[in-house]
């Protein structure tokens, strides 16, 4: 149990996958406007990135690695995840249509958010057990939510202030994210 | 097509550099640049991938119905990924180790399948060529740029190099995870700058 606690702290923390490994930056920057958005985007992805996790683990276990079939493993996992996005999509449209209007619109863009298949690369590469890639998934997934949420704060405060012209929206945003990661990067001396 | 080739492959260099004016394709621009030689195995596998998959999407254009397109964009990418992956594996395999997972990720980093929708789909086999190759070196430029700024300060090194004397300290926050983000920001604005005039 301690181990999995041990493994969400750093996969949250220490190792969080927007600040300290570079995943998913696109929608970083692009949701983060406002506070709203962002939340809608934490949650996508949380619900997505747990459920591909474990599918991809599946698929690597019993078809890849089973018929030595490794090389193919890009194209099957953006495959995997392009589908499930898909199929996730009509699934909340039709049964828990308050979820969907939520998450709607953040969902397509989920597939090409490198954070899912990243992560669903790293569990494969860390050799985690079927638990572990579990907790993994949650715990980067929430690690993406809690910077991405923070970043939408801060972002917001911008908005207020005056920023020189050359400055403006994008690369303030990137400064910011830097003094965010900053932040971040002192967890470090726990690992 | 009023453009001509030149037009469409100089655009990439300046007027649409993929990770400034575009801001697309960030993951790798910020992950892979702590050294100028990692930034050229990753220009170069970008460029591989962009100038395929532009050139094959524009050859199926008419058979690709436009309601599945975007399925099939990801798997024309998907293909030149694996081939690039596959070929620095077997000839390249150091600088394979360094790049990782950020070889695989080119297929969600959002140039190649932005250019299959937005320039591929609907010209011929020549301009997208042309597109695929501006687009690609431009990218590959922005990284060796962001990548020699990082490398020179953070470590004082350029391709392995030294280049400051013996007492030169390295600036450490520029290798490092913050010092990527602060240093594409500043860059972005001075492009924004230069731009204004």
């Amino acid at each position: 149990m301690g181990d999995y606690v041990l493994l969400a702290i750093s996969c949250i923390l220490i190792n969080n996958i927007l600040l300290m490994q570079y995943l998913g930056n696109c929608p970083f920057l692009g949701t983060s406007k406002k506070m709203e958005t962002a939340v809608g985007m934490a949650m996508a992805v949380i619900f997505v990135l747990v459920l591909a996790g474990a599918i991809t683990w599946m698929t690597e276990m019993f078809i890849l690695r089973k018929f030595g079939l490794e090389y193919l493993r890009t194209m099957s996992f953006i495959l995997v995840i392009a589908a499930l996005v898909q199929f996730v999509e009509m699934f909340l449209k039709k049964s828990i249509p308050a979820l969907y209007a939520g998450l709607g619109i953040f969902l397509p863009l989920i597939t090409t958010n490198c954070a899912v298949l990243g992560v669903c690369l790293i569990n494969i590469k860390e050799e985690y057990t079927f638990i572990e890639c579990l907790v993994s998934s949650f715990s980067y997934s929430s690690g993406f939510g809690l910077a991405l949420i923070l970043f939408a704060g801060v972002r917001e405060r911008i908005l207020l202030a005056r920023v020189p012209k050359p400055l403006q929206d994008t690369s303030i945003g990137l400064v910011t994210a830097g003094l965010l990661s900053l932040a971040f990067f002192a967890f470090k001396g726990m690992a | 097509m009023a453009k001509s080739i030149t037009q469409e492959f100089t655009k990439g260099l300046w007027n649409e550099i993929p990770p400034f004016r575009l801001v697309l394709g960030l993951c790798p621009t910020l992950a892979v640049t702590k050294t100028v030689e990692n930034a050229i195995g990753m220009g170069v596998a970008v460029i591989f991938v962009l100038v395929g998959s532009n050139v094959l999407v524009a050859m199926l254009r008419k058979i690709i119905p436009s309601k599945v397109r975007i399925a099939c964009f990801i798997i024309v990418v998907a293909t030149f990924v694996t081939v690039v992956e596959l070929l620095m594996q077997a000839y390249t395999y150091p600088l394979f180790l360094k790049l990782g997972i950020f070889i695989p990720l080119i297929v969600v980093n959002c140039i190649p399948l932005g250019r299959a929708e937005a320039f591929a789909y609907k010209n011929g086999i020549i301009p997208s060529f042309a597109d695929g190759l501006g687009l690609g070196i431009g990218y590959a430029m922005s990284l060796t740029v962001l990548a020699a700024i990082r490398e020179i300060f953070g470590s004082g090194t350029f391709y392995g190099n030294q280049v400051f004397g013996p007492s030169f300290q390295p600036f450490n926050f520029m290798v490092e995870a913050p010092g990527a983000f602060v240093c594409l920001g500043l860059m972005l604005c001075v492009m924004n700058f230069i731009g204004k005039k």
